[in-house]
């Protein structure tokens, strides 16, 4: 709690309207919050000092509702540089080099102009990692849509697809990886989380601390307009029919400004030019100079008379709250501010002089010779009110886990499994990934359709693996399997492609905090997600929670997306999700209890959400990963794929099918009686329990990859052997035997989310 | 050793990609900015991928006058070699030192995948590593990529050979007229193409068909006469 404040004074800006409780309540403070403000500042805040206060006591900016518990999660390791708490977790790489990388949600404004709200999430993860000192390499995408049989959601999916993919493409970042899923809960809530992962010199690490009495703030980049005002408490408030009138507070990208500013910042932060940087994000200029001056135990003064706008008679109060995008806040010496000043105009980029550092502990903002704020900085950071809410489970969720199917399969065995590979959840997403340049920088060496993608480093040896995941059905089913099974999967992802899993970053989309049923999902999947970070050494470095993400007809599925980074020591040990030689033999790690509660079988045949989902066994699942990592080195593997969502067939169907640039997918035969002898063939092919990869292995190599499996305590089932391609898939089960024709499935598979988004254009007229 | 100017905007986004398969070939690959006029003595001068001045109005329209422009104009008149790859051809395109113009993919949409071309026009500065007929996979990346030119300008490109790569296999990403990849001068030494080579230049990143044009251009004697057949 704040103990003895100094007295402060300000004034209230000609034409301002009088701070009334009306006026309190549209900036989404409590009568508790405004209380505490009072009392904080010994008198009442004047109407800019009231949008402050907003901007940094909102849910995006305070994360009043969740700090206590992302303080729990495991951040450290001798692998980290930097935990939470910056623009971007930082961790050592081989070499003196590092890497940067951040995941953060943009749904509210996609939910309303999705092509620029998709378009400003990019943007806005590219700056904080770029304000870290690392140069972009990649980025990553993890999407959430109602179903495309509606129109909307449609409409939806592909303006987001296509302002991801404008913005990256023109960045030239590549688009590495991610993922993309439809369920009727994302209807008119869609979720758009973006990463970043950036490389740089250990010894370029940028900080975001102002530090030095007498130092310049500078201004960089764009200029500042009226869009996005108050953008962090839209976030911060549920979607309804009203959302539709926020459309202006949406900001507008230009990525082109943003290379700019990338290259103009590495310049400052690699020549040493400055104390330190910011991106100008959620609550622009506030919380990145409130903020700033927080970390660095000082005091900021601004005049917002001096920042360049886009046009004129703008207030402090317009001046403190846009989130016009491509803007940078950099802290310097006074000295320096010309060299700085001619780097930008380089990269034709304004920066302008716009305040001090000061010794106070104040943030004072004038205006036109008016002191409009002036609020004690740490408390007006660190005092937003903490709430713990009530967390109960629903009985609803509690008796879903116990209920069983009560229609019949729309499908027979065979059939369901074409039925999986056409849910667009699971099907190919070339359509999306198309749209993203993902080879630029000439680094990419597994692209978007496999597991993880993997990149080089310059010509260093070793190559980074990173990957996006949530299986959001088992988080709502139970949200503590569900957060371990997600970190599960995103570490087996990277692992598979013989990669070490090094770190995380989590995006924590959650519905309305204050509804305990919403709490408790958030506050167990957040400890199922520490329990699998510390069991396999990956410590979360940071990332990004967003709450209220709820519409009308309720809140979304709790979706806590991992992304993780992993560290493969060469580069040409990398291992690819397909098959990839005729004779080549079938190897499936991991056992099956033929898991169907949670699963995409019922979900898609049989209509039906609930069951008992499978359980992660952590040790089981740490030991795969080594495993993973050890075949690899040893170059004992053709390919590795992950078993998920649709259970081994879909798994084993995709290995077959190939990448998306196969000539054809291979056939293959598969033995499965000893490996599920007592199952039925529904659960054999479609349950999907954790913990469980399909390998294909050259014959010689097989002595080894059982020297292996004894040495990690696996159980390996030689289960099959890969055929010639335009084959069938043909899976043998103790009573049965299935066959597909590998080429059927294929264009299933590929034309699942095309033919479903032909209709598209017709849906821009109608939307 | 042979000097490889690479050109950069703002709004290049390919620059450095180019600059590694120059060097890696065995060429002297530096940075030509934008507001520079001196090309620096380079015997080939590249412009390389991206979004030069972030192609608002139309994909490499402002490019074309840029202070740097005027001197690869001068350069080409002279005989000199230059290499445009995807926004790099749009400004060839826009500057007329090459024919047609490149206009939104057929799709409406971005497009970015590995392609199937043909390797057509072999006595090219940036082509000799390569036999005539030569069919490889590269990535294109672009929006804009859909060549279109007039009946005669077509006849006439045909006609002289002046087709450098063209897409295969039903593999056409954009719609361009003719199945067309890239085009060149008369003289061959100027050439603009939409795919990207200097992505493929290494085995580890995908492959290294395309390396050849770089090798091709590491070798090129300048000052040759780079047209023997018409």
């Amino acid at each position: 709690m704040t103990t003895a404040v100094p007295v402060t004074h300000a004034a209230s800006f000609p034409g301002e309207r009088p701070v009334t409780m009306e006026v309190v309540r549209e900036h989404n403070l409590t009568a508790f919050e405004w209380d505490r403000i009072v009392a904080m500042l010994g008198r009442k805040p004047t109407l800019t000092e009231l949008g402050v206060f907003s901007a940094l006591w909102s849910e995006h900016c305070s994360y009043k509702h969740s700090k206590p518990v992302l303080k729990r999660f495991p951040t450290t390791g001798p692998q980290v540089i930097q935990g939470p708490g910056e623009n971007a977790g930082v961790l050592r790489l081989p070499n003196g080099w590092a890497v940067a990388f951040k995941i953060e949600s943009h749904n509210h404004p996609s939910a309303v102009e999705p092509y620029q709200g998709a378009a400003t999430g990019v943007g806005g993860i590219l700056r904080d990692v770029f304000t870290m000192g690392a140069r972009p390499v990649a980025v990553l995408n993890s999407l959430r849509f109602g179903p495309l049989t509606e129109p909307r959601n449609r409409y939806l999916f592909a303006g987001v697809v296509r302002g991801v993919g404008d913005y990256g493409n023109c960045i030239g970042v590549p688009t590495l990886g991610g993922e993309v899923g439809f369920a009727p809960g994302y209807s008119g809530n869609p979720l758009v989380n973006a990463m970043c992962v950036g490389i740089l010199r250990e010894a370029d690490l940028a900080t975001a601390r102002a530090h030095g009495v007498g130092n310049v703030l500078l201004n960089v980049g764009a200029k500042t307009g009226r869009d996005g005002i108050h953008g962090a408490s839209f976030a911060s408030e549920e979607l309804s029919e009203k959302s539709e009138a926020r459309r202006p507070q949406v900001q507008v990208g230009d990525p082109f400004t943003e290379k700019l500013l990338l290259e103009a910042s590495l310049e400052l932060i690699t020549s040493k030019l400055i104390v330190a940087i910011q991106d100008m994000g959620a609550a622009g200029l506030t919380s990145s100079s409130a903020e700033m001056a927080a970390r660095g135990g000082v005091g900021v003064e601004l005049d917002t008379g001096l920042v360049p706008t886009r046009e004129p008679g703008m207030t402090p109060y317009e001046i403190l709250l846009s989130e016009s995008q491509e803007r940078m806040l950099v802290v310097a010496e006074p000295h320096q501010v010309a060299a700085i000043q001619a780097v930008c105009r380089k990269w034709e980029l304004e920066a302008t002089d716009i305040g001090r550092v000061t010794d106070d502990g104040l943030f004072r903002v004038k205006h036109d010779g008016l002191t409009v704020v002036e609020i004690p900085g740490q408390p007006l950071v660190d005092d937003c009110p903490i709430y713990t809410p009530e967390a109960r489970e629903a009985p609803a969720a509690a008796a879903r886990r116990k209920a069983k199917p009560t229609q019949p399969p729309r499908a027979g065995v065979d059939e369901a499994l074409e039925a999986l590979l056409d849910t667009p959840s699971i099907a190919s997403k070339r359509w999306v990934y198309e749209q993203y340049d993902s080879t630029v920088q000439a680094s990419t060496m597994l692209g978007p359709g496999g597991d993880a993608g993997v990149f080089r480093v310059g010509t260093e040896p070793f190559a980074l693996a990173v990957s996006v995941d949530c299986n959001n059905r088992l988080v709502a089913l139970d949200p503590y399997e569900g957060g371990k099974a997600t970190v599960a999967e995103a570490a087996r992802n990277v692992a598979c492609t013989g990669a070490e899993p090094l770190g995380v970053t989590d995006c924590l989309n959650f519905g309305n905090p204050e509804k305990p049923e919403v709490f408790f999902q958030f506050i167990e999947a957040c400890r199922g997600i520490s329990d699998a970070c510390r069991a396999f050494g990956t410590p979360v470095t940071g990332g990004n929670v967003s709450f209220y993400n709820e519409s009308p007809t309720g809140a979304v599925d709790p979706t806590p997306t991992i992304g993780m980074v992993g560290l493969l020591r060469r580069a040409e040990d990398r291992v690819p999700s397909h098959f990839r030689a005729i004779g080549d033999r079938i190897v499936i790690v991991g056992g099956s209890e033929g898991a169907l509660g949670g699963s995409a079988y019922w979900a898609e045949l049989c209509d039906f959400f609930g069951g008992a989902g499978p359980t992660v066994d952590l040790d089981h699942e740490a030991r795969l990963q080594q495993f993973l990592v050890a075949v690899a080195a040893a170059r004992l593997v053709r390919s590795a794929h992950d078993c998920s969502e649709g259970g081994l067939a879909v798994a084993l169907a995709e290995a077959a099918i190939g990448g998306p640039y196969a000539d054809r997918g291979f056939g293959a035969i598969v033995d499965l009686r000893s490996y599920a002898p007592a199952l039925h063939a529904v659960q054999a092919l479609y349950g999907e329990d954790h913990g469980r990869v399909v390998l294909s292995v050259a014959p010689a190599a097989l002595p080894g990859l059982r020297a292996l499996l004894t040495r990690h305590g696996l159980q390996g089932y030689l289960a099959g052997e890969v055929q010639e391609p335009g084959g069938d898939l043909q899976i043998v089960l103790p009573d049965s035997v299935h066959r597909w024709p590998i080429d059927r499935l294929r264009s299933v598979y590929d034309d699942a989310i095309p033919r479903r988004m032909r209709e598209v254009v017709s849906d821009r007229a109608e939307a | 050793m042979l000097r490889v100017a690479v050109v950069r905007f703002p709004g290049s986004n390919c620059d450095w990609d180019a600059y590694h398969a120059v060097a890696n070939a065995g060429a002297e690959a530096r940075f030509v900015w934008h507001r520079d006029t001196d090309l620096q003595q380079a015997d080939v001068v590249i412009l390389p991928g991206g979004f030069s001045y972030g192609d608002y109005l139309r994909s490499g329209a402002i490019a074309r006058f840029s202070p740097v422009m005027q001197a690869v104009q001068r350069h080409a008149a002279e005989g000199g070699a230059v290499l445009g790859i995807c926004n790099g051809f749009q400004i060839l395109c826009e500057a007329r030192l090459l024919p047609g113009a490149l206009v939104r993919n057929d799709r409406l949409t971005f497009v970015s995948r590995p392609v199937w071309v043909r390797v057509e026009r072999t006595d090219t500065f940036c082509t000799t590593a390569y036999a005539r007929g030569t069919e490889i996979r590269i990535p294109v990346a672009h929006g804009d990529g859909c060549y279109v030119a007039d009946d005669d300008t077509l006849r006439m490109l045909e006609a002289e050979g002046r087709v450098v790569l063209r897409y295969i296999r039903g593999e056409n990403p954009n719609g361009s007229v003719a199945d067309i990849a890239g085009v060149s001068n008369a003289a061959g030494t100027v050439v603009g193409f939409m795919p990207h080579p200097e992505r493929y230049a290494d085995p580890l990143t995908g492959s290294d068909v395309g390396a050849g044009f770089f090798q091709s251009i590491a070798e090129w004697l300048p000052g040759r006469a780079t047209r023997s057949t018409p």
